[in-house]
């Protein structure tokens, strides 16, 4: 029984949430352009926990900040729930590595930050601040500043103050990826159980496969330049999954697979741009 | 227990150095019109305070110091945001700016006074001229060097425009911002004394240049102490206690 398999690539999907066609980015970069990101084409449903893989450079972060508006793309078209997406807006909000808190901002103030935006009243603000540290387990900290707590505990302050805004899309690209593992695995787990909580479309960039199983609906992996989607699969797993499970492992095997060419692009394109300097 | 030790250290220190001091003035290698004895410059800081001259000097003084920093704030505020925000006024008006701050500020001085004639206008100037572009430099530079993650973070959120700037840019680069005010006031502090020796001022630079014409050398020692003092005070006080609470709160070293 094989349980991630390719999809047709005009599936029937429900209720659209995220549409791009033919979305690609050209950089110029010493003096000559590249694609980045090239025919991307992706539909995403409303609450599908969405993950990407693939190698480093392969444009996934780029297809996160065009879907956030942070960038626009050179070609193509990305619309949200029908609407062309124009510019950032805290509807989208994007998580990452380096999450961006506010150093002088407690991180109860941090979660308010957005809400003081939206012209919440001090009292709303504080009460759905406090909320929303609880429900990452942080209520103890919450008048701690950023650099007083460890990485896992910055990252949870950070999923607090994007999720107070009630986004419909979380955007997270390699949220997770400089933590040790027992932190991650509790992420996993809260993150998880958020996300069902709230039925938030959630788009997880991650170069680790076997995250991605155990967190997505569907897994796309990404080529190596042009950036461009290369394959998809569905993950039919019960939840909630753990990463050390047989199954798991498998499914990240063939994924694995699919990538290893793109990776092996990736790296000997570095390989050849350090001997070029 | 540690403060306590600290204290006793500085006590310490100085007692010594007044002692050495005392010791050198009571051998009369030079005359004590040359090289006055503690005793002396103590009985002269005294005589200062108790008929109100030092008062008067130190009231007249900071009040042009303070509208003077005043003043440097808010136009080097604009300036340095001017700066930070246009490419082509960063490449033309930046450079003309820092050539002109790499000046001592007493240089204005001269300018000051054919613009201004012996006034309390030209001593402003001078104090202004001399601030105000450091101020400029550092908010331009503090608002460059703004990590892009936080404006990226803020406009995610919600934020742009004035907001950006009020709510993420201008407090992100709050430790450049500190030091900048702080070396705006140190500048200020030195163009203020040095204008205020050239006519009667009654500020605390007059009072030494009175006591060379009186060849006091007493009160010129006195109000050495005195202005280096006021600047240890204001220092110590009002920016090191904003610096030291702003490191706690970012958990930073020093920002040079």
């Amino acid at each position: 029984m094989s349980v991630a398999f390719e999809l047709p690539i005009d599936n029937v999907t429900e209720q659209v949430k995220i549409h791009l066609r033919a979305v690609s980015r050209q950089y110029l970069a010493g003096g000559e352009s590249f694609y980045a990101l090239e025919g991307i084409n992706l539909e995403v449903s409303a609450g599908e926990f969405l993950c990407i893989v693939g190698p480093s450079g392969c444009g996934k972060s780029t297809l996160l900040h065009l879907i956030a508006g942070m960038d626009r793309p050179s070609g193509g078209s990305i619309s949200l729930d029908g609407e062309p997406v124009v510019g950032p807006g805290p509807d989208r909000l994007l998580i990452l590595q380096e999450l961006g808190l506010f150093p002088w901002l407690t991180a109860r103030e941090n979660v308010e930050f957005g809400l003081k935006l939206k012209s919440y009243s001090k009292s709303d603000r504080r009460e759905l601040a406090r909320r929303y540290l609880n429900l990452v387990h942080l209520s103890q900290f919450e008048n701690s500043y950023p650099h007083q707590l460890s990485g896992g505990m910055k990252q949870r302050v950070a999923l607090a103050r994007a999720l107070v805004m009630k986004p419909d899309v979380l955007l997270m690209d390699e949220p997770f990826a400089a933590l040790d593992a027992q932190t991650r695995d509790r992420l996993h787990d809260e993150l998880e159980r958020i996300w069902d909580e709230t039925g938030q479309t959630i788009i997880f960039v991650t170069h680790n496969v076997r995250e991605a199983v155990r967190l997505g609906d569907r897994v796309v992996v990404m080529g190596y330049r042009p950036g461009r989607i290369k394959r998809e699969f569905r993950i039919a797993l019960e939840r909630p999954r753990h990463l050390e499970n047989v199954v798991v492992a498998r499914a990240a095997r063939q994924i694995h697979n699919c990538l290893r060419e793109e990776i092996e692009k990736s790296t000997r394109a570095e390989y050849q741009d350090e001997l070029g300097d | 227990m540690n403060s306590a030790i600290k204290v006793v250290k500085h006590l310490a220190f100085y007692c010594v150095l007044l002692g050495a001091w005392q010791t050198v003035a009571a051998l009369h290698l030079w005359p004590p019109y040359l090289f006055p004895a503690p005793v002396e410059v103590f009985a002269s800081l005294r005589a200062g305070f108790d008929d109100h001259t030092f008062w008067i000097a130190i009231g007249v003084s900071m009040k042009r110091m303070l509208l003077g920093y005043a003043i440097s704030t808010i136009l080097g505020g604009v300036l340095g945001l001017l700066l930070a925000r246009s490419a082509f006024l960063e490449e033309t008006l930046g450079r003309l700016v820092v050539s002109l701050q790499s000046m001592p500020s007493i240089c204005w001085l001269p300018l000051a006074i054919l613009w201004f004639g012996l006034s309390e206008r030209a001593i402003l100037f001078v104090v202004v001229m001399g601030s105000m572009l450091s101020i400029s430099i550092t908010l331009e530079s503090g608002l460059k060097n703004v990590p892009r993650i936080y404006a990226m973070a803020g406009r995610n959120l919600g934020a742009s425009g004035l907001r950006l700037f009020w709510s993420v840019l201008l407090p992100a680069s709050l430790p450049h911002l500190i030091s900048g005010l702080k070396q705006g006031w140190a500048f200020a502090w030195r163009s203020l004394l040095a204008g205020e020796m050239i006519f009667v001022t009654l500020g605390l630079g007059q009072l030494l240049m009175m006591g060379r014409d009186l060849n006091d050398i007493n009160q010129i020692i006195a109000v050495m102490v005195l202005i280096s003092a006021i600047g240890f005070l204001i220092d110590g006080l009002v920016f090191r206690n904003v610096e030291s609470r702003l490191r706690r709160i970012w958990g930073i070293s020093p920002v040079s």
